[in-house]
């Protein structure tokens, strides 16, 4: 491996990790301002203008808070818990295109850490494997709420999970890759390549998927504050929660770069207006994460379960072959 | 007498029960219920009425220590203790009556006889640690000395600042500068009062 590259991909990890810290913190920030604004509120306003600084007074606050480690706890796997969750959303960060190419003082960068040829294949697992902090972190802890959301975490993974691998099978199908850049390619004519138009039901039940993957309002039910305090992060102080929460923003980031790539064509055809336009699309997803947060309801474990086992997977399924019988005729 | 007239609720003839279907029990009600609910786009109504609102931005946050809400004239907060109009001098006459009627007991006065052998309050204190701002010694004070006012920020080392007479007592220059307020709440005068005053029957 020539060094060129190895600096390259310091570069690329250091600026993604750098970045996408700060976007969280900025997710934070426009959660709050959205949610507020729809619920005829302001948000933040006193921390700086219009409570911009918000941001880094929380930063600093989480940073220099107490860690606290109670005593019932099980040291060991409550302390690697968030770090389980932040590490993964980021590791998943590898294999996703986040700009098309381009050329920067004679230099080409591909601004995807990794091109690897199991590309979404690799970013599900990452975010599966995500899952374990919530569920470690909840069992570690010594109170029943951590352990009924630890237990509400195992339940809803194996759901969702089932739905997300299967939803995802067909476009696959169709593409003939896992990776996410081969993905892109295939859509790149134009708005009428975009596999949303081929694979409608599988870019719904994505998208679904992607709620309950990030554990998002309507399926906010792991760290669901009205019923189980902070679920998993009762017990967490300081910066082990705010870990919690970068992983759980950065996810939010990471999936709404992915469902475009995935249906919406991505960077299309990799000019500066197409990687304007995937960065158009990843803002409203994420706005999408927000904007229901403020509209609907969260539904019960049972009703998620119900939802996934029921409903989602079938149709999955269905989509699975009606998918194949087509391309093999 | 039975309980059932203190028992039905239905004082308005126009209620009406909401007409809810029975929940379907059989899988072929229940599937049917589910087809509709999903096509039906109840969802978007909802993410509709947050957007709309967000889109109108009209905001109800009042930055508190910065913007207050304007609180009715009636409001009942800590009392303030009033001048007369026309000597500028304390309104108390230190009848009593209010130390009297006060249901928490938190009223302490005493009165002496000054140099012009009038009777004068030298001491007046309300514990508003025990105040529960019922009102009654604004309303049984035949002077309208005593009233309450809008002031409803306290903060201080002690409660024995809660609260002295010439904390009460409208200031000085407030006075001279006409701008003392008259409280309008309970036991006030009403605005009629003028016309509704009798002349003392002196005659017999
Ligand atoms: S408001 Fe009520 S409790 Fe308070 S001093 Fe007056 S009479 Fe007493
Ligand atoms: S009732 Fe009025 S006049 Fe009488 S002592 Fe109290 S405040 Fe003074």
């Amino acid at each position: 491996m020539d060094t060129a590259y190895l600096i390259e991909t310091v570069i690329k990890v250091v600026v993604i990790l750098l970045v996408f810290s700060a976007l969280a913190g900025i997710g934070t920030y426009f959660e709050r301002k959205i949610l507020a604004f729809m619920q005829r509120r302001l948000g933040p306003m006193n921390v700086g203008p219009y409570g911009l600084l918000q941001v880094a007074a929380d930063g600093i606050k989480l940073f220099t808070k107490e860690d606290i480690i109670p005593t019932n706890v099980v040291a060991p796997i409550f302390k690697i818990a968030p770090v389980i969750t932040a590490a993964t959303a980021f590791m998943a960060a590898a294999a996703i295109p986040f700009l098309p190419q381009f050329t920067l003082f004679g230099y080409t960068v591909h601004p995807i850490v990794a091109d690897i040829n199991i590309g979404i294949l690799y970013i599900l697992g990452m975010m599966g494997v995500g899952l374990y902090g919530p569920l470690l972190g909840g069992m570690a802890s010594a109170n029943k709420f951590s352990l009924l959301s630890a237990a509400r975490g195992a339940a809803v993974f194996i759901s969702y999970e089932v739905v997300t691998g299967l939803s995802i099978l067909a476009p696959i199908m169709l593409v003939g890759s896992l990776s996410l850049v081969d993905f892109n390619e295939y859509q790149a004519g134009g708005i009428g390549n975009w596999i949303v138009w081929s694979q409608p039901l599988a870019f719904v039940l994505f998208w679904i998927a992607a709620f309950a993957e990030t554990g998002r309002t309507p399926f906010h039910l792991i760290a669901n504050d009205h019923e189980i305090i902070d679920g998993f992060g009762t017990e967490y102080s300081g910066m082990r929660w705010g870990l919690f929460a970068i992983g759980e923003y950065a996810n939010m980031f990471f999936l709404s770069f992915v469902i475009p790539l995935l249906f919406l064509g991505g960077y299309g055809d990799g000019t500066l207006l197409g990687a304007l336009g995937l960065l158009a699309k990843m803002a409203f997803f994420f706005f999408f994460f927000l904007w229901t947060r403020a509209a609907w309801p969260d539904v019960r474990p049972d009703q998620l379960m119900w939802l996934c086992w029921k409903v989602l997977m079938p149709l999955a399924v269905i989509n699975v072959v009606i998918t194949g019988f087509i391309m093999m005729f | 007498m039975n309980n059932e007239q203190f028992n039905n609720r239905n004082v308005n003839d126009s209620y009406y029960l909401v007409d809810i279907k029975d929940y379907p029990t059989d899988g072929w009600g229940k599937f049917k219920r589910v087809v509709k609910r999903t096509f039906r786009g109840e969802l978007f109504v909802g993410l509709w009425v947050v957007l709309r609102e967000m889109i109108k931005f009209d905001i109800h946050t009042i930055q508190y220590p910065l913007e207050k809400m304007p609180i009715g004239p009636r409001y009942r907060a800590v009392h303030e203790m009033k001048r007369l109009w026309e000597s500028d001098t304390e309104r108390c006459i230190g009848c009593g009556l209010c130390e009297k009627i006060c249901i928490s007991d938190c009223i302490r006065m005493d009165t002496k006889i000054d140099e012009y052998s009038r009777k004068e309050v030298s001491q007046y204190t309300i514990n508003l640690g025990r105040c529960i701002f019922c009102g009654y010694c604004a309303e049984v004070c035949p002077e309208l000395a005593i009233t309450h006012g809008g002031e409803y920020e306290n903060a201080s080392e002690q409660r024995e600042h809660f609260i002295l007479y010439e904390d009460m007592l409208t200031p000085i220059d407030t006075m001279k500068a006409g701008k003392q307020l008259e409280f309008e709440g309970f036991g006030a005068i009403t605005p009629h009062e003028d016309e509704r005053m009798k002349k003392t029957p002196l005659a017999y």
